[in-house]
């Protein structure tokens, strides 16, 4: 083939014209075992390159070796949906200059549509590869060697990045079709030795919650969408992937077979969980902007109604056609919640960053119900709190409030309130929450937080909802 | 009231592992996972404890994770009990 796109990691970058001050992109559908943003980032950091912006769709514990790269001036701006360990403490502290930005899935995708977020040179992961560029998150061969499934939040970065870098540990023959990142967009191909563990993708294995608090939080949970007026054959669902969420399918299962109930789809990160459900004939499509376990990975390689789709697509707060815009009943969790039904899902009560937005806020302010389910104390952390350390989903965005001592209810949805009182479910004032944490453990003391601006959280309309501050 | 070393509690999430030792008036460390919002509430639920119990002179060191304040008084408590040989639910 003449012009091949195929080079090494450096001539790929030399080509992309990429020059200090530039942006740089990545995905998280490897999630704990991405191999993609540290080979990348030392690469340039090996080749001299200073004071690069880094727009990454998420960054998590495995991102560590970026501490040194931001000591080193390389890195000297982050955008994100979250950071999680050692980077996430470091940068609490105070260790970059310029704020982080913190988006959404849905926001991020907005942003990159518009041209808010200019994306230079994206390095984008792949599980196959042809020399010219169509790549996908599922293997093509019996060489593969990886696998994430969806490649949803990479499919902004291949579209509107001035220069796509496609990364690939199995190149195959084309043509790679079908295939979510389209060679007409990527510029080079790099095969290296490995993109991602795909054994971490799911943060430990799908298994059912066996914590009796959790069970008793789902099985609530499940009488709210049950009891909710919007529990319909047709309805859409989403969850997320903690414990309780998880174990809520597996209620909403048990009813959606005794009245014969279907689901025409569920959207979001998708798990075995809606798998199965999927393959037993109880959900019509899943729409796929990240799988969130191998067997998720594994059903959109290979079943048709199981689709890739991308952030916009996904969550878009600007594109009517996103598909949170039909989606009737979101599940969610929360780290706070306070009585005017604010969430906080990023910063912990210590201050420190150690979340993700993911697509909290998009999912809540789109479908037509969100519960977030939570417990009241963690230990000592209080979950409903007179006000969230940090403002992540706007209380106007959130209907139901789950927790062991009772279901809170936003005033703003009367006729949700009326329906669950009726079905016999325990509804409780959110100040009574809040008074009842403060009850057993006490106020507490602020948090140590000093002046200068850490982290600055967007909101998905590309507005500045609230500021993180350094920790003391 | 003489007090010699001994420890109650464990390192698990929501207890509190509380070690007593011979001291001159009441010196407590505490490392907590919650420090910063409940570090203050629970040195002082500590003192309280220990004063209630008779003890004025000790050297206290507790590692926190995150206990709930009954946690905390029995296990200050169940700590004093040993260092002493005194059976406050006994005697």
């Amino acid at each position: 083939m003449r012009n091949s796109k195929l080079v090494s990691l450096e001539e790929a970058i030399r080509r992309s014209g990429l020059t200090d001050g530039m942006t740089i992109s990545f995905h998280h559908h490897f999630r704990g075992g991405d191999k993609v943003v540290n080979l990348v980032v030392d690469k340039l950091a090996e080749m001299g390159f200073k004071d690069l912006k880094l727009a990454a769709s998420s960054l998590s514990d495995v991102h560590k070796p970026l501490i040194e790269h931001i000591k080193n001036g390389v890195i000297t701006d982050i955008s994100t949906s979250g950071l999680r360990g050692e980077l996430a403490d470091a940068i609490s502290h105070g260790l970059l200059k310029e704020p982080v930005v913190f988006r959404s899935h849905g926001g991020r995708g907005s942003a990159i549509a518009n041209g808010e977020l200019k994306i230079d040179v994206a390095f984008l992961g792949a599980s196959a590869s042809d020399e010219l560029g169509n790549a996908c998150g599922v293997p093509r061969s019996e060489n593969a060697k990886s696998i994430c499934g969806s490649l949803g939040y990479a499919l902004p970065d291949a579209r509107y990045a001035k220069h796509v870098v496609v990364l690939t540990d199995d190149l195959v023959a084309y043509p790679n079709l079908p295939a979510g990142i389209r060679g007409a967009d990527v510029e080079s191909v790099v095969v290296v030795d490995s993109v991602g563990d795909s054994s971490k993708i799911s943060a430990g294995a799908i298994r059912d919650s066996k914590n009796p608090r959790d069970i008793l939080l789902a099985k609530q949970a499940a009488q709210v969408v049950i009891n909710s007026g919007y529990f319909q054959d047709g309805f859409s669902i989403q969850t997320g992937t903690g414990g309780a969420s998880l174990a809520v399918v597996k209620y909403i299962r048990e009813e959606m077979v005794r009245r014969g109930i279907k689901a025409s789809f569920a959207l979001g990160g998708i798990t075995a969980h809606m798998v199965k459900l999927h393959e037993e004939g109880l959900i019509g499509k899943l729409i796929d902007v990240q799988s969130f376990d191998k067997v998720a990975a594994q059903s959109i390689a290979t079943d048709p109604s199981h689709v890739e789709v991308s952030s916009v697509e996904y969550a878009s707060g600007q594109h009517t056609g996103s598909a949170t815009h039909a989606l009737d009943i979101v599940i969610l969790s929360a780290l706070e919640v306070d009585t005017d039904f604010n969430v906080n899902v990023l910063v912990g009560s210590d201050g420190i960053i150690r979340g993700a937005i993911g697509g909290h806020q998009d999912t809540a302010a789109d479908s037509a119900l969100s519960i977030i389910v939570c417990p009241l104390l963690r230990g000592r952390i209080p979950c409903v709190v007179p006000h969230v350390t940090t403002l992540i989903t706007p209380g106007k965005s959130v209907d139901v409030v789950v927790t062991e001592y009772g279901i809170a209810v936003n005033p703003a949805r009367p006729e949700i309130k009326e329906k669950l009182e009726k079905a016999g479910l325990k509804v409780v004032d959110i100040q009574d929450l809040a008074r009842k944490a403060t009850s057993i453990i006490g106020t507490p003391d602020p948090l140590p937080f000093g002046d200068r601006v850490v982290g600055v959280v967007m909101n998905r309309d590309g507005k500045v909802l609230d500021q993180i501050h350094i920790v003391k | 009231m003489t007090v010699k070393n001994a420890v109650a509690g464990t390192l698990e999430s929501g207890d509190i592992m509380v070690n007593i030792g011979p001291g001159e008036g009441l010196q407590i460390d505490l490392q907590s996972s919650v420090a910063a919002q409940f570090g203050r509430q629970i040195k002082d639920l500590i003192a309280q404890t220990l004063e209630g119990l008779g003890i004025t002179d000790a050297h206290v060191e507790a590692i926190d994770k995150g206990a709930l304040d009954c946690t905390i008084r029995a296990r200050v408590t169940a700590a004093a009990v040993r260092a002493t040989g005194k059976d406050v639910w006994k005697d």
